[in-house]
C-alpha cells in the first residue's frame, strides 16, 4: 500500500532521481568525519533560529515605544516566552561558534582550494550575512545598550568622509535614533539578510554537490589544476559512499548535540536582557556591546587616535577582501594542515589577538569606574598614621573622583596607574606639575584644585609607598643628612631616618 | 551559424521580435519602478536636511540655571512620532557661565557617540566607553576623542533657553562647528 502511494508520487515529482543527485550523493568514505559536522550543525541552527525568531515575532512589537515592554511581556508574562527568548540568544551564540569552527576546518582542510574557489567566496558572503544578523539582533533587544549601540554606529558611519551625514540619515531612518530606526533594523533582521542568506545558503549547497566534498586530506598530495578533477573522480568511483545514509551518521549526532547543548544552555542561563529601558535620559549607563563584537570596541579603545578612522574604514576591507581572495592566490598545493605551518600560526595567532581583544573588551581597563570615588571605601592602612594635611589629601583624592581612573589596592578605576606606590615613582614636584598640567592622557587639574587642595593632596600622596621602598627622589639634589625639606615633603618618619642613615 | 538562425537574422520571425520587444519594455518598466524604491530607500540623499530636523527648541526658564553650574536637560525631539516613546526625550548637559552667555554641549561623546557624564567635584565629563575625558568648557581633556564635546547653538529669548538641535552630532554633522 504505502509502496504503491510511493511510487504513484514519485512518478509524478521523481523523488528517488531528487534523493539520489541531492542527499544520496556519492561523497568520498573519508569524509564522514567528526571534523566534517559543522557546517550542516550552522545550518541547523539557522533553521533553528527562523523558528525561534518567527515565533517571537509573533508577540514582539518593533516600535521604539513599545519593543522594550514587550520584551519584558515574552520574559515574565507570556507562557514559555523566556525559554524561546533564551533559545533564540543561544541559538545565535551557537551559530557565530560553529561557523567559525568550520571555517577554520575548511581554512585548516585546504577545502577552499581548487576547484571549490566558489564554495569559499559564497561562506564569507555568509559570515558577514551572518555578523549583520548579530548586530541587527543585538538592537530587536531595545534597551539601553541597544540605543547607545546604534549611536556608537551613527558615530562610526559619521566618520566617512564626504557622505558621512547622509550615511547616518539612511542607517538610522532620520537624523536622530527614533521610531524609524528600528523598524528599519527590524526589517534588515527578519526580512532582508534572511532572505540573502537562504539564497546564499541555496548556492553554498548547490555548490557542495557539483564540486563534491573536500576528500579528508593527505599530507604530501597538492592539488594541481590540470589533475585534480581526474582525481577526484577516482576517488568517488573506488570510495564513494552515498551521503545518507552512509556518510550523514557523524552529523546527525553531532546535530543532536548541539540541539541539546542549546536547550540546555537556555534553561540554565536563561534569555540576554533586556537590560534598563532605552530612554536616552537616564545617563549612568555604560553601553556595551554584544560578545562578538567586544573584540572592535577594544580595539577602538586601544588604537592611537589617527590610526581610528583608517582602521576603522580600511582594515575590514582588507580582511574581508583577503577572504574572498584567498582561494585565488592560494587555490593549488598543499591541503593538509601537517605540510601548511604558516596556516595554521596564520590561525593561532588570529584567535589569540581576538581573544585578547575580547577579553580586554569585557574588563575594559580603559574605562573610568564611573561610581568608584563614591563607592569604594579607602584601605584603612592608607589612612593609618596619617596628619590632618595627608588626610585632607586623601578626602581631595576621593572626592576629585581621582580613583575613577586610579585605583587603591586593587580598587578603583585602571585608566591611569595605581596609586599605592605613587610616591616611588615621582617626586613632590613631578606629583604638582602632573596633578596641575596633567599630561599623559590625565586632564589638567590646575583650574579645579585650590593650591591648598593640591597641597593636601601631593602631601597625601607622598605617604602612598609600600614600608621597604623609599620614596622617590630628585636626582639632581644630593640627599644631605637632616635635610630641612625632608618633613615638608611628608615623608614618613622611618624612612627619613633609613635614608639619612644610608647618605652618612 | 546554422542556417535556420541565419534566416532568422535576415527575416525575423514574429517570435523573436516578440522577444525583444519584450525583453525592451522590461527593462523599461524596470528602470520605472526601480525609481521609486531606490529614491525611498535613499531619501537620505534626496533630502539630507529635513524638514524640522533643526529648530529652536525651548530647554525651559533660564533662571532654573545656576550660573557657574552645569546640570542635565532634556528636550524634545522637534521631528517626532507618536511611536518614538521613550527615544524623544534627547538629553544635554546645559552649562550657565554668566548672567548671559550659556554652553549647551550634545550628550555624546565625540570618539563613539556614549553618553558622557558630569562630575562636578573635578568639573569633567567622562565617558564610560573608552574613556574620553573633557574640561568644563567642553574642550579635550584625555582620551581618544578627536575634537571637544558637540555643542549647540543656544540663544535666551524672554528669559527662556532655546538650543537649536534635533539631530544625532557625529563628526561629519557636528552641530555648530
Amino acid at each position: 500500500m504505502l509502496r504503491s502511494v510511493y511510487n504513484w508520487l514519485d512518478k509524478r515529482l521523481y523523488l528517488t532521481k531528487l534523493f539520489q543527485s541531492t542527499a544520496g550523493h556519492h561523497v568520498p568514505a573519508n569524509s564522514g568525519s567528526w571534523f566534517y559536522v559543522f557546517g550542516s550543525a550552522t545550518l541547523l541552527c539557522f533553521i533553528l533560529q527562523i523558528v525561534t525568531g518567527t515565533l517571537l515575532a509573533l508577540v514582539y512589537v518593533p516600535s521604539t515605544n513599545e519593543a522594550w515592554k514587550s520584551l519584558q511581556y515574552l520574559n515574565h508574562v507570556q507562557y514559555l516566552g523566556w525559554y524561546l527568548r533564551a533559545l533564540h540568544n543561544w541559538g545565535s551564540n551557537f551559530m557565530v561558534a560553529l561557523m567559525t569552527l568550520h571555517m577554520v576546518q575548511v581554512f585548516l582542510f585546504g577545502a577552499y582550494k581548487y576547484p571549490r574557489e566558489l564554495t569559499w567566496v559564497s561562506g564569507v558572503f555568509l559570515l558577514v550575512a551572518t555578523l549583520a544578523m548579530a548586530f541587527t539582533g543585538q538592537v530587536m533587544r531595545f534597551d539601553e545598550d541597544a540605543y547607545w549601540g546604534l549611536g556608537i554606529g551613527a558615530s562610526i558611519t559619521g566618520r566617512v568622509p564626504f557622505i558621512g551625514d547622509r550615511l547616518v540619515h539612511l542607517l538610522l531612518g532620520g537624523p536622530i535614533i527614533a521610531g524609524e530606526t528600528l523598524s528599519r533594523f527590524f526589517a534588515l533582521h527578519v526580512f532582508v539578510i534572511p532572505a540573502i542568506i537562504i539564497g546564499i545558503v541555496g548556492m553554498h549547497l548547490r555548490l557542495v554537490l557539483t564540486k563534491g566534498i573536500n576528500e579528508y586530506p593527505v599530507p604530501g598530495k597538492p592539488v594541481r589544476r590540470d589533475t585534480y578533477d581526474g582525481e577526484y573522480e577516482k576517488i568517488i568511483e573506488k570510495q564513494g559512499v552515498p551521503f545518507v545514509p552512509d556518510a550523514i551518521g557523524k552529523d546527525l549526532i553531532f546535530a543532536a548535540l548541539v540541539l541539546v547543548l542549546i536547550l540546555a544552555f537556555s534553561a540554565i542561563f536563561g534569555p540576554a536582557g533586556p537590560s534598563g529601558p532605552p530612554d536616552p535620559t537616564r545617563v549612568d549607563t555604560v553601553p556595551r556591546p554584544d560578545f562578538y563584537f567586544l573584540s572592535v570596541f577594544a580595539a577602538l579603545a586601544l588604537l592611537p587616535d589617527w590610526m581610528e578612522t583608517i582602521v576603522l574604514f580600511v582594515m575590514p576591507v582588507l580582511m574581508v577582501g583577503f577572504l574572498f581572495i584567498l582561494p585565488f592566490i592560494s587555490g593549488t598545493g598543499e591541503k593538509s594542515a601537517r605540510k601548511r605551518p604558516v596556516a595554521v600560526l596564520s590561525v593561532i595567532t588570529i584567535f589569540l589577538v581576538l581573544g585578547t581583544l575580547t577579553y580586554m573588551g569585557d574588563t575594559a581597563p580603559w574605562s573610568p569606574k564611573m561610581n568608584a570615588w563614591s563607592g569604594q571605601s579607602v584601605p584603612v592602612d592608607l589612612l593609618q598614621h596619617r596628619t590632618p594635611l595627608e588626610m585632607r589629601g586623601a578626602l581631595v583624592l576621593q572626592n576629585k573622583q581621582c580613583r575613577n581612573c586610579h585605583s587603591l589596592e586593587g580598587h578603583g578605576g585602571q585608566r591611569g596607574p595605581a596609586l599605592d606606590d605613587v610616591a616611588t615613582r615621582l617626586t613632590r614636584d613631578q606629583l604638582i606639575r602632573q596633578v596641575i598640567q596633567g599630561g599623559g592622557n590625565m586632564p589638567a587639574y590646575g583650574k579645579n584644585l585650590s593650591p591648598a587642595e593640591v597641597d593636601a593632596l601631593v602631601a597625601y600622596m607622598l605617604t602612598l609607598h609600600p614600608p621597604s621602598h623609599p620614596p622617590a627622589r630628585d636626582s639632581a639634589q644630593p640627599q644631605i643628612s637632616g635635610n630641612p625639606n625632608a618633613k615638608e615633603r611628608g615623608v614618613g618618619e622611618a624612612v627619613r631616618k633609613s635614608m639619612t642613615g644610608k647618605s652618612q | 551559424m546554422t542556417e535556420q538562425t541565419a534566416n532568422e537574422v535576415k527575416n525575423p520571425t514574429r517570435r523573436n521580435v516578440l522577444f525583444k520587444v519584450g525583453v525592451a519594455v522590461n527593462a523599461v518598466a524596470g528602470v520605472l519602478v526601480a525609481i521609486p524604491i531606490v529614491g525611498y530607500i535613499f531619501s537620505a540623499f534626496a533630502h539630507p536636511k529635513l524638514v524640522g530636523s533643526e529648530a529652536w527648541i525651548p530647554l525651559g526658564d533660564a533662571n532654573t540655571y545656576v550660573t557657574g553650574q552645569t546640570r542635565l536637560a532634556t528636550y524634545r525631539n522637534p521631528f517626532t512620532r507618536p511611536w518614538d516613546g521613550a527615544t524623544a526625550e534627547i538629553p544635554c548637559w546645559v552649562r550657565r557661565i554668566d548672567e548671559r552667555k550659556f554652553q549647551v554641549f550634545a550628550i555624546n561623546c565625540t570618539h563613539l557617540g556614549c553618553p558622557v557624564r558630569w562630575f562636578q567635584e573635578s568639573k569633567l565629563f567622562m565617558c564610560p566607553c573608552h574613556g574620553g575625558v573633557y574640561y568644563e568648557d567642553g574642550s579635550k581633556a584625555a582620551g581618544p576623542p578627536p575634537r571637544g564635546l558637540f555643542e549647540y547653538s543656544t540663544k535666551v529669548e524672554n528669559g527662556k533657553l532655546y538650543v537649536k538641535g534635533g539631530i544625532l552630532p557625529t563628526l561629519s554633522e557636528p552641530l555648530t562647528s
